[in-house]
């Protein structure tokens, strides 16, 4: 997994609650077998007219937030299915960054095995990060996943809080799977008092 | 009684918690054991391709049960599948499972179906597990008292590869309903009302413990509705303490002990309800008399309300992003403000899902659709949610009576729940759904869904409208 450090990006404003996954990534592009090629399809239903072109009434679309790797989002962000596709689409498309006042739990767990730090910022910093983002379309917004930080032109950035554990794994793109297969022995020692207290699942 | 006698007691939830406690490692989340792992054809190529690239190997091929449902036709199954992409993922499937040694029910098995529907009719699933699945309506087996949750697809590969999973744990919610339904009031309505009640986020961060004599009255159909839909209102897990009735549907099965073995796993069984005082972060409760049955209106599935009343405008809310909300679900969904319920036509239903495509759901939509016809321009759609559900229903003469009506009577499969095997809406189109999510596009692009109950969803498919069904 590639490391998470600090970026310094735009910051696209997507004003709308409850975002679920069948918007991140619309279905019809559920059944590849790859994890990349997401980006292009990413809020299909909202970004593309029917004709395939551009929807220019759809937020990710103005020219002002061409380019942005932050995406400030409204409550509930990433509800609906467990699909990682989501995640693997908003990565694919260049965000490495969302904040929003609150997630859906699976989306939010899958956010952490893709490089993206989902921000969880109180209802009226969202707010506050809101307004800004409307008034000064492509200001320049800091993360710092280090000291916790985000830095905004007017002043609106704050300290956040992540967990420790998911903080250090970002930081250092490591790998659950390897992490987790350093203590196998732990594993072995769980799984053989298992079989003595279950012995009908290993029958 | 003192104070440190209360910290003993333990909700279902941490007992599960505790007993699947591998180790708490410093500087690492804790790490929980899984004992089984469901799978379909859409989360899980990327995972084996991740295995197979760092060199890992499935751990305990024994606790995973494999079916493709998500793609599959659900007519013409004899034919090859017309979508390339589509066949590539099932082909995908059927390779991974026969390399890796896995127990996979593929599209012409005789136990196929809908994953949630397929593992607790072999009893694989029993009561104190922690089963995980890419799919987020693994909530469905908490009706067995199993924690039960979704998963993303690098878990997906994690748990092939270690067993485990590193969790954080969940906060506790009690949801208690006591008092008795009204006829035709369903396991479905009871959902629809909850997360109506709490909004998709009410239950973030909780794993849902559903009590009260209007639970323990369900039967496992309805319970594994009702936990199905835990995750609609934000929680990723739902629970219902085991009883006789869920010893009862689990002896006899393909993966259920017997013999000993039973006498030993109903002993454990026992031992998980919640205990008395055990303390919950989060406590709702609902009167089962007051659920009416109910319809989404809107595009998500908080946006629901009972047969007898109207659409709302959006300054029926008092929260501004409600407000916003509902004026956006009013202009998707080509609907009125105030409109009744009742006066809302729909042009296709569909009867399925891993919410309501059990035995009990068929029954009751073949009770409401016996002897009529369904209304001009109507299409009307059943969908078994296994082999085994749609032979027990032919079996009783309800695929006559479908059939009779009008009805299409398919080969099983998640079907318009997701829309992504080919039957879907068109732009425009309303449907009365029987499936667990209203979003936008969710049934087809510009598809306009109202989520119902299988009693509903007949009722809507004769009249052509929503009716009240408590009426008829």
């Amino acid at each position: 997994m590639q490391a998470y450090k600090k970026h310094e990006s735009i910051a696209a404003l997507m004003n709308r609650s409850n975002v679920d996954t069948d918007q991140i990534i619309p279905k019809q592009f559920l059944k590849k077998v790859e994890r990349t090629g997401f980006g292009p399809h990413l809020f299909h239903d909202w970004r593309f007219n029917d004709d395939g072109s551009d929807n220019a009434e759809f937020e990710l679309n103005k020219p002002a937030f061409k380019g942005a790797q932050i995406l400030v989002a409204g409550d509930n962000f990433g509800c609906g299915s467990s699909r990682e596709h989501a995640p693997w689409a908003i990565a694919d498309y260049g965000f490495n960054t969302i904040i929003s006042s609150s997630y859906a739990d699976i989306f939010y767990n899958n956010c952490f095995k893709n490089s993206i730090l989902p921000i969880v910022a109180t209802k009226k910093q969202l707010a506050s990060l809101m307004s800004e983002v409307a008034a000064n379309e492509g200001g320049k917004f800091i993360v710092d996943l280090e000291n916790q930080t985000l830095t905004t032109p007017a002043g609106n950035g704050f300290k956040f809080d992540v967990d420790p554990v998911r903080k250090d794994n970002l930081l250092k793109g490591l790998d659950d799977i390897g992490l987790t297969m350093q203590h196998t022995d732990l594993i072995d020692q769980y799984e053989k008092k298992h079989k003595q207290n279950y012995p009908w699942l290993w029958a | 009684m003192k104070a440190w006698e209360d910290t003993m007691k333990k909700t279902m939830y941490e007992k599960i918690w505790d007993s699947h406690l591998v180790a708490e490692v410093a500087g690492q989340a804790p790490l929980l054991y899984v004992d089984r792992h469901l799978m379909h054809e859409v989360t899980s190529p990327q995972a084996f391709e991740g295995l197979r690239l760092a060199k890992r190997k499935v751990r305990n091929p024994h606790s995973i049960l494999a079916t493709m449902d998500h793609c599959v036709p659900t007519k013409d199954r004899d034919l090859p599948i017309a979508d390339p992409i589509a066949k590539k993922q099932i082909e995908t499937m059927a390779q991974n499972c026969e390399e890796n040694g896995l127990n996979l029910y593929d599209m012409k098995n005789p136990n196929n179906g809908v994953i949630h529907i397929v593992v607790p009719e072999h009893g694989f699933v029993h009561p104190g597990m922690v089963v995980v699945c890419g799919d987020s309506h693994t909530a469905t087996h908490g009706a067995f008292g199993a924690l039960a949750f979704g998963i993303g697809t690098s878990e997906v590969e994690h748990v092939m590869a270690t067993q485990t999973l590193p969790q954080q744990k969940s906060k506790n919610m009690l949801i208690q309903i006591d008092g008795e339904l009204s006829k035709y009031a369903s396991a479905k309505d009871i959902a629809l009302a909850i997360t109506g009640k709490i909004g998709t986020a009410g239950g973030n961060g909780h794993v849902i413990e559903y009590a009260g004599s209007a639970i323990t009255k369900l039967s496992m159909e309805g319970r594994m509705t009702l936990c199905n839909m835990a995750i609609e209102a934000g929680a990723r897990a739902g629970l219902v303490a085991p009883d006789e009735k869920t010893y009862s549907y689990l002896k006899g099965r393909e993966f259920t002990p017997s013999g000993a073995s039973w006498d030993q796993a109903l002993a454990y069984w026992k031992s998980l309800p919640s205990d008395d005082g055990a303390a919950y972060d989060t406590i709702i409760t609902l009167d089962a008399a007051e659920i009416e049955p109910q319809v989404t209106w809107g595009t998500s599935p908080e946006q629901v309300t009972g047969i007898s009343n109207i659409i709302p405008a959006p300054e029926d809310f008092d929260d501004e992003i409600k407000q916003q909300a509902c004026a956006n679900a009013l202009d998707y969904m080509g609907l009125t403000a105030h409109t009744k319920i009742t006066d809302i036509p729909v042009d296709l239903i569909f009867i399925g899902s891993c919410t309501n495509g059990r035995i009990e759901d068929f029954r009751i939509a073949a009770e409401v659709t016996k002897g009529t016809k369904i209304a001009d321009k109507v299409t009307a759609i059943a969908v078994p949610g296994s082999y085994h559900v749609k032979k027990q229903a032919e079996d009783e003469g309800l695929d006559k009576i479908f059939i009779d009506a009008g009805w299409e009577w398919r080969e099983p499969g998640c079907s318009m729940c997701l829309a992504m095997n080919g039957d879907e809406l068109t732009i425009g189109q309303r449907s009365a759904s029987t499936s667990n999510r209203n979003f936008e596009g969710r049934q087809g692009k510009g598809g306009r869904t109202h989520l119902v109950s299988p009693a509903m969803a007949a009722a809507a498919a004769t009249a052509g409208h929503f009716v009240d069904i408590r009426k008829l």
